[in-house]
């Protein structure tokens, strides 16, 4: 068991090493041009363009910007626009490029809003899901079962950023439900924290609840229909035991592993959630640094994408081997 | 409706008049299942009676309404997808139709199930210990958990599993085929059930496990006294396990009789074609086996009058179009009032003698 955890951590730090080489190629061999980009807030004339490529190394080749972003990840350096220099202690994933502070400073101040997104969207569309599902699982082929899979239908065929941009027009703005959403953190003041995120919380919850509540009534359906069911049911035991602990046992076992891997999706930003809401996470991040080819921070969030997509997948699989005796890690 | 009230009779008048009612009666049941083809009519008009101590083979080919039956004994069938007929009594208790918390009670206590498929059948996350503790519990609320565990050892004990206080702690997928199959009759007779049913408990073991599993069954039958069902396709089990046997073909019994009536004196072409596909120990290698030509009838639209005459090769000893139109009742054959067979041929036992006697010697 251990040497699998190990083996598996080293071919997930190998992903991202991959990962990172991969961001670059795209990000310096693609069609960018960050010292232009840098330079358009002032007057810009062709030699300060030529100067900040300069001072910021982009005409060097880029496996030798690769090998000096890749030292500041172990050691730490120093960035130097043109101005003072910038001190970036390791991990050092780059300075950004618009605001000029150390990445790993700026995800670290924005990660928390995501993971309480996050966090807070799964307590909601993980039962809901599950609950929804069991139930058009039990009365499947009923009214109630169809209603279910309809309405879960229709609404997931509605645009995400739709759905929410109505929501906050509706319950914020036209009828006063909710206080405008924004993210405080929960150290400050858990109450307005809470406020705050109750409506994205809410509308993630809910949108994500259709694709769970199809999910685990297919799996639902699935494992009501096995022998060990009938088993169980020709053993005499209530309906609410047969349903929940031999049914529903083995049927979550699959609907927690799509959640593993949504999860970690979320954490590496909740682009729409966060745009619509006004929340300042990695996602609104990822987007405007994309926009402002703000390559230190791109770089930065695909690799924490990839870390938490693999790392979701590890704990997945040992999850597994925690929920079915019959899989063994080796 | 008057030819199912006279199979009734044919049927209880083959028992000791005056005597109890037999432990399971089942009345003319009938099952059907709506689907999106049509209604699948899985048993039709069934009758049969087991006694306590007594064992009844039912045997017939896959989709011949044998498991369907008897799961509708224990009431296993979704009543919402199902149209059941009929009467089915477990010691004096009608089952069709009762309410799901009394027909709880029943499952599992007076009647148990031994399934096919021991691996699917018992739960792949839960420990072997805790389902049979479970099977009992379910039954014995009062019971501590101290007391269940204790239960699960003694039953394992009791079916031949070495170390039962450790097995208990072990998984299904840890144990072999036939242990498997050891631990769920365990589990079914957790609660000394009166009556117990066995659906295909051999088939998926290897010949040597199935000859230990049998000799299990009849060593518990003796010690528990129930009354057992075995169903099977399988002709050698019931001739080693059953009292009497009941031929099912097309959702419908074809042939019911004691073992050895059934095996040897048929009376009714489906049974002759059964025991022709069977080799004997004795026969010569190198001959054939003959198996039945043809298909097993579509329950979606049975065929019109005996549901065996497109594969039958007697048809030439009833006269006119008899097969083809009228369903041949369940009636005692000539000269022989305590069994029932449903064939048009009249004198079976002729046919028999002369068509095929002479073409196995």
């Amino acid at each position: 068991m251990l040497g699998y955890i190990i083996r598996r951590l080293i071919s997930a730090v190998l992903v991202v090493i991959i990962t990172s080489m991969l961001v670059f190629a795209l990000f310096f061999y693609g069609p960018s041009n960050p010292g232009q980009a840098l330079c358009s807030s002032n007057r810009c004339t062709p030699e300060r363009v030529e100067n900040i490529n300069k001072a910021l190394g982009f005409n060097d080749p880029v496996t030798t910007q690769y090998a000096e972003w890749a030292k500041g990840v172990f050691a730490g350096r120093t960035v130097d626009f043109g101005g003072a220099p910038i001190d970036c202690p390791a991990p050092c994933f780059g300075v950004s490029y618009q605001d000029r502070v150390p990445v790993t400073e700026t995800l670290s101040e924005r990660f928390p809003a995501t993971l309480s997104l996050a966090i807070g969207g799964s307590f909601i569309f993980l039962p809901l899901g599950l609950v929804l599902g069991v139930l058009a699982a039990r009365k499947r082929g009923t009214s109630i079962d169809r209603g279910l899979v309809g309405s879960s239908l229709i609404l997931s065929s509605i645009p995400y950023y739709l759905v929410g941009l109505m929501a906050y027009l509706y319950i914020v703005v036209f009828w006063g439900l909710l206080p405008s959403s924004d993210y405080n953190p929960i150290t400050e003041n858990p109450w307005k924290w809470f406020t705050g995120l109750l409506l994205p919380w809410i509308i993630l919850g809910i949108y994500n609840s259709t694709a769970y509540a199809r999910f685990s009534r297919g799996s639902m359906l699935e494992s009501l229909g096995e022998d060990y069911v009938r088993t169980a049911r020709a053993k005499g035991l209530t309906e609410r035991r047969i349903v929940v602990k031999h049914a529903l046992r083995a049927a979550i076992v699959p609907v927690l592993t799509i959640f593993g891997l949504d999860f970690a999706g979320l954490l590496a930003g909740t682009v729409f959630t966060e745009y619509i809401f006004s929340i300042n996470g990695i996602g609104r991040t990822a987007l405007l640094a994309i926009n402002n080819q703000d390559f230190p921070i791109i770089a930065a969030t695909v690799l924490v994408a990839a870390a938490f997509v693999v790392l979701a997948n590890l704990v997945v699989d040992i999850l597994y081997s925690v929920v079915d005796p019959r899989v063994r890690l080796t | 409706m008057t030819s199912s009230t006279q199979r009734r009779e044919d049927i209880s008048a083959s028992r000791v008049p005056g005597r109890e009612e037999p432990y399971l009666v089942v009345e003319d049941l009938s099952v059907k299942f709506p689907t999106a083809d049509g209604l699948v009519q899985a048993v039709s008009d069934l009758s049969y009676t087991v006694e306590q101590g007594k064992t009844l083979g039912i045997v017939g080919e896959s989709g011949s309404g044998k498991s369907v039956s008897s799961m509708a004994v224990l009431g296993l069938h979704d009543m919402r997808r199902t149209y059941m007929d009929g009467s089915i009594r477990v010691g004096g208790t009608e089952v069709v139709g009762l309410d799901e918390s009394k027909l709880r009670r029943l499952r599992g206590a007076d009647v148990a199930m031994i399934f096919q498929d021991a691996l699917a059948a018992l739960h792949p996350f839960y420990k072997v210990g805790s389902q049979l503790s479970e099977a009992y519990l379910a039954h014995h609320p009062s019971a501590s958990r101290r007391d269940a565990r204790a239960k699960a050892i003694e039953m394992l004990d009791r079916v031949g599993i070495p170390q039962p206080d450790r097995r208990i702690y072990d998984y299904s997928h840890q144990f072999s085929g036939g242990m498997r199959q050891r631990a769920m009759i365990a589990m079914a007779l957790v609660n000394d059930p009166k009556l117990l049913i066995a659906d295909e408990p051999t088939t998926a073991l290897d010949v040597t496990v199935q000859a230990q599993i049998l000799d299990l069954l009849q060593d518990l039958q003796r010690d528990f006294g129930s009354a057992v069902i075995i169903i099977t396709h399988d002709l050698g089990v019931v001739a080693e396990m059953a009292d009497d046997v009941l031929v099912m073909y097309g959702g419908r019994a074809v042939e019911y009789g004691t073992c050895k009536q059934i095996l040897s004196q048929p009376m009714m072409p489906y049974t002759w074609g059964l025991l022709e596909s069977v080799p004997e120990l004795d026969s010569d290698p190198t001959q054939r086996l003959l198996p039945i030509a043809g298909t097993p009838p579509s329950l979606l639209s049975p065929p019109s009058g005996c549901p065996f005459h497109p594969r039958c090769r007697f048809r030439d000893h009833v006269p006119g179009d008899l097969c083809v139109t009228q369903l041949p009742d369940l009636e005692p054959p000539l000269d022989s009032p305590d069994r029932l067979k449903r064939c048009h041929i009249k004198d079976t036992a002729a046919v028999l003698k002369t068509d095929l006697v002479p073409s196995e010697a």
